[in-house]
């Protein structure tokens, strides 16, 4: 267990390392100098060339790399080009409005998910399975942004049980904050409820035709002992996959949900960002973003141990 | 069986003939301001009603399907284009180094979601559909790629590719000869959902501004305008919504109908 | 009074019938072997008896265990007979077992939903339970998982877990099928122990007539979900009554009419091979060791010869077919085919390849299923300078099917229309068609049935005199390789433990291994002296 974890751990680095030379490069391309496009045409060269220093763009490409990833491992993502505060303290407020939105969402997913489809597994064929199969196939052709909208529209502006936007902050208490993401969380988790609860449903009808199950039965198990106590920890394994893709998903699309609501989110930190071409702020949030996705990856990877006895062993 | 192909099958082909029509023919001009006729409900004139500036929803449906289904076709395009041939490459060198380096870098690709990389390309080279297809692409490669390793390596250990090594046929002519043709059916179903997935990342896109940039029609982008005025103009909302349920759920119902159709076990079950 | 009692069970599923006024006992301590070839309903009886059918199963007649009407029994009732008064064992013992829980806790588990039991005393239980069927504590605690397990093992675990409550009736649906042939003698010698010790009938269901012959008390024949023979086992072999049943038999013992050996001239020459996989590395800075999956092999194998490689799995036969076959590169020695290599780097030599060809086990698996019977048996014709078009391509598709047994017309069928053993003749003349010197038989019958098995068998026969062929005949089934092979190898861990004439070696062996190998396989008596010798009691 523990050489599979380093194992997974020397793959993170190796991710991250990567992840952040392609993000760097990207932006090194990118056309036009920042410091010219902050001053505006008609600034003195010898101003441009002290803001470039100052920026830190006076330096070799090499140099900046590794100072830019010096600088994330003690915390500091560099300087906003247009606000010229700190990109660390923009993000850290923001951050912790589009992380508990995508955990949030990630929970009411697995927990409307895993009901529904075993569920439907369990009544293979039957008006309950082609129910929740059905509704499954309408949640997944909804576009989360246009159902958030129509979350606001009947839950906000018609009931009026929440409110249409914004975010109250966490100093309210932990329950208004969740309260204010809450329709942003539904509408988030639900089609990624119905794929999960897809996901779930065929890998448990895998299962129930292996050989293993029929030994349970033949031990003398019902056909509910059986699917719990043998069906479901197996089945979990291709779920598992699936959480961990979900996890990017959703924090990518909290990112488009946090402009329906007007949340002040990393989602609304990029567009101001990249209206206003402060490619530095761009760099570190998706560089943090990737950041997350590669974290909870690797956390689906140790989970992958600790439910399937075969990868501890393994190399 | 075959029910979620034909349904399937019938909302596809409605969207792509709306998409052909609007080169021929719209009710309106989707791009003619009308101020008067602003914010009608669906009516006998205006099937789908009118948006802020009085512009025909219908015939803006209609021509905004053709962004929807180009952006969606061309980046599957560009999956399959690269990811097949990847992922057969891949497949005929298990575990040697070009193996390791074609999924480690589907991993990297796979970190990255595919909205931050359409962030990242549309903040570095500016917004537009073109960029909007090569972002939606780029994260169907991989895709691709992993399907078609994973099936084809599964085929190389089936004894009739030994037969074919013993027929002294190389690694190319085999993956061309006997692996794609098995592998097709895969990349037929996945290929119908990733249009599916490109139609909604698209759509999401547009919305935030970062897709078809005006006057090109486009289903986010109606929604996004649609946004302050819901509370009083709900069709604004409601129809560009529907279009895309209805094309994603139609390409999603085609391509489970077509698995199983074309599911060799289930059609030996058949005959 | 019998302990199990089958009174004209019939079975049909999705209105298909499958059983017909089955009929058949058990008695407390006896063996009853159910035996046919696929098809014949022997596993859906045993299913039946537990009522563990498909969907849509409809079930008549009569079905008593111990005074107890298994029909009559709702399946809440029928979960606290299951595994309680019936064990049962199964054919996969690889995927019998759940792979993500300890054996420890799948033993017990059989316990625990039966009996009110402490966690400690049920773990006791296990133990014991273990240790009968020899697995002892030292080297297999109850915290091992089903991974670390061999076949063997994994199905002395699934054995416990049928016992655990001493049921009165044991059901094994092909227990031995995919294990090695000595670990197949250690279980049936398990399985016969804890009958007789716990006074347990035995229900054993089993398509191989020689295991049959040893084990069982009686035997019950079917053919396409009938019983049309059932007896006791001498008398029924000394006697057998209906035709079926001797044309099983006859086919199990089946010897084929060899044609006689030429002079010797060497074909293919194997001058100490060796064959070397990579291990993945286990650290990382350590240097990725070795698996010698070929150890220093020589052989040669005369023109016109016969000639077996027998071994249990994973003893390195495979490895050698494919390094014969050209297609893996080995690490020392040199494999000649006529003098030529047979490997040669990325880009085949043709001309060497052409001299020989190969037939794989898998009726279902050694054909593309896109393509037709024309397409599929003319693919080595990429070996040929000039590939034969128009009349001449479909001369030969018809000369070929014609010669294994099949019609010209099959040549725009495709292969799922065939059976296993038409699918094992398409085979044959996709191998046979441009003409090869060599043709390797890579357990080329095992999956098929006796009756098909001895027909494949014959047209080798047929084919090799008609061709002028040499075989190299590769299988774990020893009675095969006797029937059909001149000179055999038997190998083991890699290397070549034995060699000679095939009669020599099997009748009188040398080596210890060889020794064992042919001790444990079960043998089909010859019906004359067992008349004999039940006219003499």
């Amino acid at each position: 267990m523990l050489r599979y974890s380093l194992k997974r751990l020397f793959s993170l680095m190796i991710s991250l390392a990567v992840a952040s030379l392609v993000i760097f490069s990207v932006v090194e391309i990118a056309p036009g100098d920042p410091a010219s496009y902050m001053l505006g045409v008609n600034a003195q060269p010898d101003t441009v060339a002290a803001l470039r220093a100052e920026l830190g763009l006076d330096v070799s490409r090499p140099e900046r790399y590794l100072s830019w990833v010096a600088g994330m491992l003690q915390g500091d993502f560099g300087t906003s080009y247009t606000y010229r505060t700190p990109v660390a303290e923009m993000v850290k407020d923001r951050l912790w409005v589009s992380l508990p939105l995508a955990l949030y969402a990630l929970t009411l997913s697995t927990l409307i998910a895993f009901p529904a489809g075993i569920f439907a597994a369990s009544r293979r064929g039957k008006t309950g399975d082609v129910v929740v199969m059905g509704s499954t196939q309408l949640g997944i052709a909804i576009p989360n942004f246009w159902f958030a909208m129509i979350l606001v529209l009947i839950f906000a502006i018609n009931l009026r049980w929440f409110s249409a936007g914004g975010f109250v902050g966490w100093e309210n208490g932990i329950w208004a904050g969740l309260h204010s993401l809450t329709l942003p969380a539904i509408a988030l988790a639900l089609p990624q409820a119905s794929i999960l609860a897809r996901v779930m449903r065929s890998s448990l009808l895998d299962i129930l035709g292996e050989d293993f199950m029929r030994t349970a039965r033949a031990k003398g198990l019902t056909r509910k002992q059986a699917l719990w106590r043998h069906g479901l920890r197996n089945a979990l394994i291709p779920v598992l996959t699936i959480i961990g893709l979900q996890f990017s998903f959703l924090l990518a699309g909290s990112i488009i949900i946090e402009q329906v609501f007007y949340l002040p989110g990393l989602g609304r930190l990029v567009f101001q960002a990249i209206s206003a071409r402060d490619l530095i702020v761009v760099e570190s949030v998706v560089m943090l973003l990737v950041f997350a996705v590669i974290v909870v990856n690797f956390v689906v990877d140790l989970a992958y141990a600790v439910v399937d006895p075969r990868l501890r062993t393994r190399t | 069986m075959t029910r979620n192909l034909i349904i399937g099958a019938a909302l596809s082909s409605l969207v792509v003939l709306a998409a052909v029509m609007s080169f021929v023919w719209t009710p309106f001009d989707y791009a003619a301001l009308n101020i008067p006729d602003k914010l009608q409900p669906p009516n006998p004139t205006h099937w789908f009603g009118t948006d802020h500036f009085g512009r025909d929803m219908f015939s803006m449906i209609m021509v905004g399907s053709r962004t929807s289904i180009a952006v969606a076709l061309v980046a599957v395009g560009i999956g399959m284009a690269a990811g097949v041939p990847l992922g057969l490459t891949a497949a005929t060198r298990k575990g040697s180094w070009l193996d390791e380096l074609i999924m480690r870098g589907n991993d990297l690709v796979f970190a990255f979601p595919s909205l931050v990389i359409a962030i990242l390309i549309t903040a570095v080279f500016g917004a537009g559909a073109i960029n909007a297809i090569i972002a939606i692409g780029i994260f169907n490669i991989p895709v691709f790629a992993r399907i078609t390793r994973g099936a084809a390596l599964s085929l190389w250990e089936r004894e009739f590719i030994l037969a074919a090594r013993v027929s002294g046929k190389g690694a190319a002519r085999i993956s061309v000869e006997h692996i794609l043709p098995n592998v097709a059916n895969l990349l037929i179903v996945q290929g119908t959902i990733q249009f599916s997935l490109g139609i909604l990342a698209e759509a999401g896109l547009s919305y935030v501004g970062l897709g078809a940039q005006p006057p090109t029609p486009s289903w986010g982008r109606m929604l996004a305008d649609a946004q302050t005025m819901v509370s009083f103009a709900p069709h604004l909302a409601l129809i560009p919504g529907s279009a895309i349920i209805v094309t994603v759920l139609g390409l999603n119902l085609m391509g489970d109908g077509l698995r199983d159709w074309l599911d060799p076990r289930l059609r030996v079950a058949r005959s | 009074m019998s302990l199990l009692k089958i009174d004209t069970l019939s079975l049909s599923i999705a209105e298909t019938p499958v059983l017909r006024d089955v009929s058949l006992s058990v008695e407390p301590g006896e063996i009853v072997a159910l035996t046919g070839e696929s098809g014949s309903g022997k596993s859906m009886t045993a299913l039946a008896l537990m009522q563990l059918l498909p969907d849509r199963s409809q079930t008549s007649g009569m079905i008593e265990l111990d005074g107890v009407s298994i029909l009559d029994q709702s399946e809440a009732q029928m979960c606290s007979i299951r595994g309680k008064s019936i064990g049962m064992v199964f054919q996969e013992p690889m995927t019998a077992l759940n792979p993500v829980k300890t054996i420890g806790d799948q033993v017990m588990e059989t316990v625990l939903i039966h009996q009110e039991m402490a966690p400690a005393q049920a773990k006791t239980h296990a133990r014991n339970l273990l240790n009968h069927v020899g697995l002892p504590e030292d080297r297999f605690p109850l915290s091992r998982y089903p991974h670390e397990l061999s076949g063997g093992q994994r199905q002395r675990v699934v054995i416990a877990m049928a016992i655990a409550l001493r049921p009165k009736l044991l059901i094994a649906d092909e227990p031995t099928t995919a294990l090695d042939v000595t670990t197949q003698a250690q279980i049936l010698r398990l399985l016969k122990s804890l009958v007789q010790e716990f006074d347990m009938g035995l229900v054993m269901i089993t398509h191989d007539l020689a295991v049959v012959a040893e084990m069982a008390d009686r035997i019950v024949v079917m053919r396409q979900g009938e019983v049309v023979e059932t007896g006791p086992t001498k008398h029924l072999l000394a006697n057998m009554q209906h035709p079926y049943t001797r044309m099983l038999f006859d086919a199990s013992r089946h010897q084929v009419d060899l044609p006689p050996v030429p002079p010797p001239e060497p074909l293919l020459e194997v001058r100490n091979v060796v064959r070397d996989y990579r291990l993945p590395r286990t650290r990382l800075f350590h240097h990725p060791g070795h698996h010698r999956a070929v150890d220093n092999v020589s052989f040669t194998l005369q023109r016109g010869e016969r000639l077996g490689l027998v071994g249990e799995s994973g003893c390195g036969k495979s490895t050698l077919t494919r390094a014969i076959l050209g297609l893996e590169e080995v690490q020392g020695g040199e494999i000649l085919l006529n003098g030529s290599p047979v490997y040669s780097g990325t880009k085949p030599d043709l001309s060497v390849r052409r001299k020989m060809q190969v037939v794989f086990q898998d009726p279902f698996g050694s054909f593309n299923p896109r393509h037709r019977v024309d397409r599929l048996i003319t693919e080595p014709f990429h070996l040929l300078e000039t590939k034969p078009t128009g009349s001449e391509r479909s001369d030969r598709i018809a000369e070929m099917l014609t010669a294994v047994g099949l019609s010209p017309d099959d040549a725009t069928k495709y292969i799922h229309q065939f059976s296993g053993g038409q699918r094992q003749r398409i085979a044959i003349a996709r191998a046979l068609i441009i003409r090869p010197e060599l043709i390797l038989f890579d357990e080329a019958v095992s999956a098929l049935d006796v009756s098909v098995r001895a027909q494949i068998l014959d047209l080798l026969a047929d084919l090799c005199q008609a061709y002028d062929l040499t075989y190299l005949f590769i299988s774990h089934d020893l009675s095969v390789v006797r029937s059909v092979t001149d000179r055999v190898l038997v190998m083991k861990g890699g290397q070549i433990v034995e060699q000679g004439e095939t009669e020599t070696v099997f009748s009188n062996p040398s080596h210890s291994y060889t020794k064992s190998l042919i001790a444990a396989a079960p043998v089909l008596p010859d019906p004359d002296s067992l008349r004999r010798s039940i006219e003499h009691v």
